[in-house]
């Protein structure tokens, strides 16, 4: 069975800019903001998201791209190994206001290391968190998403794949059924 | 998702070239930690490491605990002196009763070649060669060809020489395995008399021209003479090892190029190279030993990650 298109193109690039348009609402000309992609599906986003605020008109977005595989609490306990990605940080987090950014947002366990890992920068003075999809209902941690794409229902097994075109520019989020 | 093809770090000659290439990548990724303000992950809380160094080490042994403490692991420091080893235990019985201890990773050094594969057949965990007597030492090989990638590329065709005290040098046999795994020329110069009878069957040339070796080269790995290993005179005299294989300034000026150079350390100013030498910028001897720590940790995070939730 094909996979199920949750959201297309089109629809994906209207939810963007609409995700745009509240982080400007809230973070004005980003001054004392700082966008962080979490590693590896997070980043992609985060790069679309620049692109769009730029578009905008706004300049000089301070942003980072955080690896949480040290930092996992799932360490060992997994089948597959885990492996690291590249972080960059060349950002100072110190009383700014952060946005995590990053694709799925399922159990909260990659958002729940993020917020260990981003201590190593410094402390922020608040945490956001962007999601392009929510799986509802499936969530093992208190963490809840500030600006959130789409919300879906999935059940425990399936999986939501937010797969980017080659030049990362546009994306399509499908649903794969458990064991199809 | 890549994992290692071993269960134990016992020497380069048990590694795959794709083993080397998950080290040096999570090596990097530990590196960029490491130069964090705040230097240490969570990892491997859950974890307890014994270092048990049956032979003197500075740079290793603290290079070992520095990254176990930056995984957050839990670690135990045994040195022989300060031990029953001295009242006569066995490398195995004191072994186990520090895993009785609920210990889950060894670290051993120890003097007798092979006594790290030795101890991974006697006991059931997972072990790492910090080096065994004149046989290997695996970690230092891997920082080595860590920091030469990081100067000058991949080493594919690359002409690396290794000089000095081979015979002695568990640094020359890991190293020589790891650098030809990487696809690099290897060149061993030093007197014939600090060279193993075996050399023949490692795949390198041999010269005993250090001016040629040294023009010939893009980076030469200098050893220490390891007088403590020898119980007869491999050559006359310190002096006179000085002058025909020690790396002056003189030696270095006269190149039409300018050559990488490493050292394991600890350094004998004045008999395998000059102070001059050791101080300049053709040196990488403390990028070594930074990369030491990321490529040690890289190491302990790969192999912990294999070990058993329920041991």
């Amino acid at each position: 069975m094909k996979p199920k298109i949750l959201l297309n193109k089109k629809k994906v690039n209207t939810i963007l800019k609409r995700l745009c348009h509240q982080l400007i609402e809230t973070h004005g000309d980003f001054s004392n903001s700082v966008l962080v992609g979490v590693q590896p599906r997070g980043v992609l986003l985060l790069d679309q998201i620049i692109y769009l605020l730029e578009e905008e008109d706004i300049r000089e977005i301070k942003y980072g791209k955080l690896d949480v595989t040290f930092f996992r609490d799932d360490f060992r306990r997994k089948k597959k190994p885990l492996n690291a990605k590249s972080t960059e940080m060349n950002v100072i987090v110190e009383g700014k206001k952060v946005v995590f950014i990053d694709d799925v947002l399922y159990t909260g366990r990659s958002i729940r290391s993020a917020l260990t890992a981003i201590d190593s920068y410094g402390r922020p003075e608040s945490i956001e968190l962007l999601v392009l999809v929510d799986r509802r209902f499936s969530r093992h941690l208190p963490i809840q998403p500030d600006y959130l794409g789409a919300q879906i229902d999935a059940l425990q097994g399936d999986r939501v794949r937010v797969v980017w075109s080659k030049n990362s520019t546009e994306c399509i989020v499908y649903l794969e059924k458990k064991g199809k | 998702m890549k994992k290692l093809t071993v269960p134990h770090l016992l020497g380069i000659k048990y590694l795959q070239i794709k083993d080397l290439e998950l080290i040096f990548e999570t090596a990097s990724q530990f590196k960029e930690i490491i130069n964090r303000p705040i230097k240490k992950v969570p990892s491997l809380r859950d974890i307890t490491i014994a270092n048990l160094f049956f032979e003197n080490s500075t740079r290793t042994k603290l290079s070992f605990e520095l990254a176990e403490k930056r995984l957050s692991a839990d670690v135990l420091n045994i040195s022989v002196g300060h031990s029953s080893i001295s009242k006569g235990e066995t490398l195995t019985d004191t072994v186990k009763n520090v895993l009785a201890m609920k210990v889950d990773m060894i670290v051993i050094r120890h003097p007798y070649p092979g006594a790290a594969h030795f101890l991974a057949n006697e006991v059931n965990s997972c072990i790492i060669n910090a080096g065994d007597g004149t046989h290997e030492h695996p970690s230092q090989a891997l920082l080595d060809a860590y920091s030469l990638i990081e100067k000058i590329g991949d080493l594919r065709g690359k002409k690396i020489a290794i000089l000095g005290d081979i015979l002695h040098s568990r640094v020359a046999l890991s190293n020589i395995y790891a650098l030809k795994m990487l696809g690099a020329n290897v060149k061993l110069c030093a007197p014939k008399s600090l060279l193993p009878k075996h050399v023949d069957s490692l795949g390198v040339t041999i010269s005993d021209d250090l001016m040629y070796v040294l023009n010939w080269c893009d980076a030469v790995n200098v050893l220490r003479v390891q007088n403590e290993r020898m119980d007869i005179n491999y050559f006359p005299s310190s002096r006179e090892y000085n002058q025909n294989f020690g790396i002056n300034k003189e030696c270095i000026e006269k190149l039409r190029k300018k050559i990488i150079i490493l050292h394991p350390g600890p350094i004998n100013r004045g008999v395998e190279i000059s102070s001059e030498v050791a101080d300049s910028d053709n040196t990488i001897i403390l990028d070594q030993v930074e990369n030491g720590v990321a490529i040690r940790m890289a190491i302990i995070f790969l192999l912990g990650s294999q070990i058993n939730i329920s041991a």
